[in-house]
């Protein structure tokens, strides 16, 4: 197990410096950010006098070294226009996109996986037909029309739901968190159910999926010879079944959901991670999309790396391969 | 060996409802997307066609010109929506296609030669699917800005892996079968055995991948355009037309987003299902 998780982690030092290499050809491919900074009248010595401020001026490996040199320190620049620390900019911004992420994956496991069950067991039912054309509709609704709508709804015509920003916010170890107020909650709740309309429907899906497969198994027959009650059967032995993909898939998806809140971020105007970095990448704010890729890679590797552990732990079977 | 089982497949094809509604649905859309110029009242591209006194017009709901409203620039939306569905189908196509070709040679290269070879595409493959697509579109989208031929790229980028997986999968499989080892025997050139020997036999589920990434591409464009790092503006597609549409929702002009939405979903789920159908028709583990 400890050789397991060395190989594991050694793995993932040398994925997050393939991405570090790669993100930072893109950006210093990508154009000078100078000509953005200096106001067009700015004579050409200005502009050589920044560039070599920035560092501009060095060749690639130099800088790129520099730069994980520094990255190592939690220093990955100041941003170009907001004049802080890139890091601290984005880290500021976590608790709003975490929270939004959180809720809308809590949305999706608690209708998902019972409504998933219930799709399995009684396949038939005209309810359970209803629930698989409505994840078909989920998957293929694109997420920020959804979004669009939603906003069309609750708040053009009903106005019982703000549609921007995240309202009041309360502290709770530490961190600004919105679900804390009724004001926070409100705002709260149209960019979480945009994002877990899509979730819901994966989840259903694949909890339908394994669920039949795990019902047509012996153990399932065994069960129900010896006497148990059905439900008890479905929805004790069953479902320890189906945990594992369930687990992973959630493991997963909570990443895409971080990377996805670009989109719905930017419809509400919710102040996390990815509306920040949509703006910064229409700005050539540089060291901010820089440090997001960054601090979202190392999420992700840390993310795939917890799901391979859990894993092993649930089934132990994957250890011994 | 594809065409030959046609008769048969279609036999198949037609027993299922949703399959034939997906198959209907992309066929209408694709259709109506080519016959844009012929079938719209109006060229949105041509600015001597608007006039700024007709923006924002409510649908009509009879056919002609406003049928369906008019946008802020007082372009007809139902001509708008024909064009912005020919740059959405146009980028999907387009960009299957290029991942297809370039993720299935990538794919069969690799289980054909095993190895090194093999070890490198897989790892680079698996390093790329622990990121979300939309992260790696949006990182080449920054780099390089709005473009037809960027985003095309971009998608195909993020795409050719499912198919390099699956060729490869594929692939495996039929280096061991006795054809391959015959082609062997006679002294067919590795490349020949590639390309004339395995490639035919593992086209099925490469068109089932395919068929639901051109869904996903669709998808991925369009919010890519929506985030305003799509396609240019001078040619909108869906996405690009839904978020012009949202600038103006709380004015309640909600036909400018709505309506080019509804036309997304429509071709989004008319592929979905006409993928589903294929996958289950085409995959032999399924068969009767």
């Amino acid at each position: 197990m400890l050789g397991y998780l060395i190989r594991r982690i050694l793995q993932s030092i040398v994925v997050l410096l393939c991405v570090s290499v790669v993100v930072f050809a893109i950006m210093y491919l990508s154009g000078d950010p100078v000509e953005m900074l200096l106001p067009p009248e700015a004579t050409q010595k200005q502009v050589e006098e920044l560039r070599i401020h920035l560092g501009l001026d060095k060749p690639f490996h130099v800088q790129y070294l520099t730069f994980l040199h520094k990255a190592l320190q939690g220093d990955l620049g100041k941003s170009f226009i907001f004049n802080q620390p890139a890091i601290s900019l984005i880290v500021e911004r976590i608790p709003a996109t975490m929270e939004l992420a959180v809720c809308a994956i809590f949305l999706a496991v608690v209708i998902g996986l019972p409504a998933g069950m219930y799709a399995a067991v009684r396949p038939n039912s005209w309810l359970a037909k209803s629930i698989m054309s409505g994840s078909l509709l989920g998957i293929s609704l694109p997420v920020f029309w959804l979004g669009i709508i939603l906003v069309l709804i609750f708040s053009v015509i009903l106005g019982w739901l703000p549609s921007s920003g995240r309202g009041e916010t309360g502290l709770f170890l530490g961190m600004r968190l919105g679900f804390l107020t009724i004001d926070g909650l409100k705002h709260l709740i149209l960019p979480a159910l945009t994002i877990a309309v899509f979730q819901l429907a994966l989840i259903v899906r694949l909890v339908r999926a394994g669920m039949q497969e795990v019902l047509l198994q012996d153990f399932v027959k065994f069960l129900k010879a010896k006497g148990l009650s059905e439900n008890r059967v479905v929805y004790v032995h069953a479902l320890k079944n189906i945990l594992i993909p369930v687990v992973t898939i959630i493991g997963l998806q909570l990443g895409n959901i971080i990377a996805f809140a670009v989109v719905t971020e930017s419809i509400f105007a919710w102040p996390g991670m990815g509306k920040l970095v949509i703006d910064s990448i229409h700005a050539l704010d540089r060291p901010v999309v820089l440090s997001y890729l960054l601090i979202i890679s190392l999420m992700f590797v840390f993310l795939n790396f917890l799901v391979d552990v859990v894993y092993t732990f649930l089934d132990p079977r994957i250890r011994l391969k | 060996m594809f065409l030959a089982g046609w008769g048969e497949f279609w036999t198949e094809f037609r027993e299922s409802k949703s399959g034939l509604l997906g198959a209907g649905l992309t066929l209408a859309f694709i259709l109506a997307s080519l016959l844009a110029p012929v079938i719209s009242p109006q060229n949105p591209y041509d600015l001597t066609q608007l006039f700024l006194q007709n923006s924002n017009l409510a649908p009509k709901w009879i056919p002609g010109m406003f049928m369906l409203g008019s946008d802020g620039q007082g372009r007809d939306l139902y001509s708008a929506i024909l064009y912005g569905l020919r740059v959405s189908l146009y980028v999907g196509l387009a960009s299957t296609v290029l991942s297809a070709v370039f993720g299935t040679l990538v794919g069969v290269l690799a289980g054909y030669m095993r190895g090194k070879t093999d070890a490198l595409i897989m790892r680079i493959a698996d390093i790329q699917l622990s990121f979300p697509a939309i992260l790696i579109a949006l990182v080449i989208m920054s780099l390089w800005g709005q473009g037809l031929f960027k985003i095309i790229i971009a998608i195909s980028v993020v795409n050719w892996v499912f198919y390099a997986r699956t060729a490869r999968g594929s692939t495996l499989a039929e280096r061991e079968k006795d054809y391959v080892d015959a082609a062997r025997a006679a002294g067919v050139a590795s490349g020949a055995i590639m390309l004339r020997e395995i490639l035919p036999n593992i086209v099925a589920p490469i068109i089932v991948i395919g068929t639901v990434r051109v869904a996903n591409s669709i998808i991925l464009e369009s919010t890519l355009s929506f985030l305003g790092l799509g396609v240019p503006i001078t040619e909108p597609s869906l996405g690009s037309l839904i978020y012009e549409g949202y600038q103006v929702l709380f004015s309640g002009f909600w036909w400018s987003s709505v309506l080019p939405g509804l036309g997304l979903m429509g071709v989004v789920l008319g592929i979905n299902l006409l993928g589903d159908r294929l996958r289950d028709v085409l995959n032999p583990r399924l068969k009767r």
